[in-house]
């Protein structure tokens, strides 16, 4: 394989990997901004996955080319409404962010295969017919070098996943609405004072991440799993919150991390078709992406200083 | 004449909290361009009073009219649409935003779907020239001082529009230079039409800085006087109830052999930077040694090394001539220290436990309070009986919880026990901490009771009248260090405050 193929082959499954955590983790920095904790991105992972293949297979005949993008939406929607859960639990209910988080992980997989055994009477789905696949960008695919390793045979999903991502960031950081919600999640109390609606701003947050994660869900169900069964989310909720966390609660940051851990990720997938890694057992490469997130966690989590009011519970005084 | 319209009239204001009413019958009237001062007791309402005015709470009844017009302060955002804007007196601030952001908050200039940084930047610092507030719009707030810090929340009142302005405690973190600049600053306002409450206990400011005071006291109106024909003794009568002895007689020492020794003590701090640099002084008995300087400068760590609570990296603290430097809590206990925490609710007291149970937290573990791992709650009770007798600890009972007496009360329960350990050294950090005139007078004719004994006290204070007040001898701490040592009969608040922000060392002439 000469350069340019190795390059494009790591780009794309790159992109392919990491699309699912750059999703994930944009919800993550939404939620965690505006104050609450969201270590439950896992399970409204697994129900955006969930959902997704369940519109898939239903509608694969119907939709044909746009199933997996409409899977997405819905995959989203549903990961909103769970994620309505642990807004409830948390900005009304005052429960403790981690414990509600840990609920919908608890509370996903089960529900999700619970679901499945009831609608197809199985364990797990069939595959799915219509899948993301790959994408070349007319025009720019034929750019020399750059085309063929960024735009040819790619995931179209891991760039409007990047577009999305410097949206959010404008949105954090240029607009009305994210002022607003990074002051929920840096001094409610004062926020408060200033007139601003903590309790609909951190909705806001919670909601956007539910949507976001589910998005996440869909995406890695839709462009890699092809199937929903109770192994498709292991791990990559927390990866995502990896991100976040390693990507400083930053839109931008949270979405070059996940390209990373996607890299980290499809290292492992693709190893054994690259000069060098197709030397290491695979074993390691298997659990590689884990390591990588236990150590970038160790090393950033208490270096990188997260919103000054995440996790708090602000009470409102009558 | 305009001097004398109304802007604001509270009338018969009560708020109830489930059967306690913290405002019972309140009157206050603000006149335009005036600097009104509201003073109270901790507890007798001020907050409460001023929360409603700003729309944090609602009154349970009463008549509130702003500029003639009776109104509804259902929440902040009415209060601000009124022109009514509070400075808090614990800031309101997102330390990692801007100043811009900061002020900008709730009230944004938008262009399109974006904030328009620009135009609002401009506007600030046309409000921050025109009251000579001198603030930078693009730094962040937790990197300006923290008289900077009250000034952003004197831009976000004024950004809002706002022409009645209310202070809560703002002096409280201030010093004394700092003090004057923010009187200055809104004797200023006032001048340009801004009508002003000023809530403080602190009388000294309210003679400087206010025109008329109301006077509140547990919920009720006492009433409000012109600041120019009541003395400071008459006020303080007006809002503790009694007579209250505003000068402490104070004999002079009698002072015996060095007690506490600190040599070159360096510790660090949590970050691993050093909070104290080489600090060396001594304490002898029968003195009391005040340790001035503004909150950070090392206080914590000097009062965690001194009670065992922090490991030091180097010198040597020794009690009674014996080496107490890294010794176990208990240890240094037993060998003569008395310790009153500055966060009783945090470290001075267990908030759940009884009473009797706090009052026996320094002895419960020997003889005749238990023997063999076996509790005498017998006789743990019979001596808290007596301890709240001598101590007049107001309380229906010793088994009550600590956590349901007031402020004052609580710092009683923590004094009785250390003093009655009869240490001869005795670390009071903070000792009045939030407490009203009546609490802080007794607890300081206790200090000086323990240094007629004989005791060695070290006194670490943000309150410089304490200091003033109390100590024989005052050292001043800056950035870890000793900036000076004087003496209160020679010194003066002014030179006290060039040496907590270390523009003067010992030994220069006072500019």
């Amino acid at each position: 394989m000469n350069l340019v193929g190795i390059l494009s082959l790591l780009v794309s499954s790159t992109f392919v990997y990491s699309t699912p955590l750059v999703f994930t983790a944009l919800g993550g920095v939404y939620s965690e901004n505006s104050g609450i904790t969201n270590v439950g991105l896992e399970g409204i992972m697994t129900m955006g996955a969930f959902s997704s293949v369940v519109f898939n297979l239903t509608f694969a005949s119907t939709f044909g080319k746009l199933t997996p993008w409409l899977g997405l939406l819905v995959g989203g929607v549903v990961g909103l409404l769970f994620s309505l859960l642990h807004a409830v639990a948390t900005i009304n209910f005052h429960a403790d962010h981690v414990i509600s988080g840990t609920v919908l992980n608890l509370m996903a997989p089960p529900l999700g295969v619970f679901l499945v055994k009831a609608i197809y009477d199985k364990g797990q789905t069939e595959n799915i017919t219509q899948s993301f696949g790959y994408f070349s960008f007319p025009g720019l695919a034929d750019i020399p070098v750059i085309g063929p390793i960024l735009f040819k045979n790619t995931s179209a999903p891991a760039w409007v996943a990047i577009i999305v991502s410097i949206i959010l960031w404008w949105v954090l950081y240029k607009t009305r609405f994210g002022l607003r919600l990074r002051a929920c999640g840096e001094n409610p109390q004062a926020a408060d004072t200033m007139g601003v609606n903590v309790y609909g701003m951190r909705y806001a947050g919670v909601l956007i991440s539910g949507f976001l994660g589910g998005i996440g869900g869909a995406v890695f169900a839709q462009a890699i799993s092809g199937n929903f069964s109770i192994s498709t989310i292991v791990g990559q909720g927390f990866m995502a919150l990896a991100a976040m966390i390693f990507g400083k609660w930053n839109p931008i940051g949270a979405m070059l991390a996940s390209l990373f851990f996607g890299f980290a990720q499809s290292i492992s997938i693709i190893g054994n078709q690259l000069p060098f890694f197709n030397h290491i057992p695979s074993v390691y490469m298997q659990i590689a992406p884990y390591v990588i997130t236990i150590v970038i966690l160790v090393l950033f989590f208490g270096k990188s200083v997260a919103p000054a009011a995440d996790g708090q519970n602000y009470i409102k005084s009558k | 004449m305009e001097n004398t319209t109304n802007v604001i009239e509270m009338k018969h204001i009560v708020k109830d909290f489930n059967g306690f009413k913290a405002n019972n019958d309140i009157n206050l009237t603000l006149r335009k361009g005036e600097i009104l001062a509201l003073l109270g007791e901790n507890g007798a309402g001020k907050s409460t009073l001023m929360s409603i005015l700003s729309g944090l709470l609602m009154p349970t009844s009463g008549e509130i009219d702003v500029r003639g017009q009776e109104v509804e302060i259902k929440n902040p955002t009415v209060a601000k649409n009124l022109g009514i804007g509070m400075v808090h007196q614990h800031f309101m601030l997102m330390e990692s935003f801007t100043v811009l952001e900061n002020i900008i908050l709730g009230h944004e200039t938008i262009k399109g779907p974006k904030l328009d940084f620009k135009k609002a930047q401009q506007q600030i610092e046309e409000l921050s020239q025109r009251y000579n507030l001198n603030i930078d719009p693009k730094k962040k707030v937790s990197e300006i001082t923290v008289a900077q810090q009250q000034r952003v929340e004197i831009l976000k009142v004024l950004y809002r529009g706002a022409d009645i302005m209310i202070f809560d405690e703002p002096t409280a973190v201030l010093t004394p230079q700092e003090i004057t600049e923010f009187i200055q600053i809104i004797k200023e306002l006032a001048k340009e039409g801004k009508s002003i409450i000023l809530i403080t206990h602190k009388l000294e400011e309210i003679k400087r800085a206010a025109d008329r005071v109301t006077v509140i006291r547990a919920g009720k109106s006492v009433g409000t006087f012109d600041v120019s024909g009541v003395t400071n003794n008459r006020l303080a009568e007006l809002m503790v109830g009694r007579h209250v002895n505003m000068k402490l007689d104070k004999p002079s020492a009698e002072v015996g052999k060095t007690t506490l020794k600190v040599s070159d003590l360096k510790v660090k701090n949590k970050q691993g930077i050093l909070a104290l640099k080489g600090l060396s002084f001594a304490l002898r008995a029968g003195e009391i040694l005040g340790v001035a300087g503004i909150d950070g400068n090392g206080q914590d760590e000097l009062v965690r090394a001194l009670t065992g609570m922090q490991h030091v990296d180097s010198g040597k603290i020794s009690i009674n001539d014996e080496d107490m430097t890294n010794q176990k809590v208990r240890k240094i206990t037993e060998k003569g220290v008395s310790y009153i925490p500055s966060d009783r609710q945090k470290y001075g007291l267990i908030l759940p436990f009884s009473i009797s149970d706090n009052l026996a937290l320094q002895n419960y573990y020997h003889q005749p309070y238990s023997s063999h791992h076996v509790m005498h709650y017998d006789l743990i009770h019979q001596h808290a009986d007596e301890l709240i007798t001598k101590f007049d600890i107001r309380t229906t009972g010793s088994s009550l919880p600590v956590s349901d007496l007031s402020g004052g009360n609580q710092q009683k329960v923590i004094i009785a026990r250390e003093l009655d350990l009869d240490s001869d050294l005795i670390i009071a950090f903070q000792p009045t901490r939030g407490l009203d005139v009546g609490a802080i007078e007794y607890i300081h004719q206790q200090l000086l009771l323990e240094r007629a004994k004989g005791k060695a006290i070290l006194l670490i204070s943000y309150e410089l009248d304490e200091i003033m007040q109390l100590s024989d001898r005052i050292i001043v701490l800056h950035d870890g260090d000793i900036s000076g040592e004087v003496k209160p009969e020679e010194t003066s608040d002014e030179e006290l405050g060039l040496l907590m922000t270390g523009i003067k060392k010992e030994g220069n002439a006072l500019a």
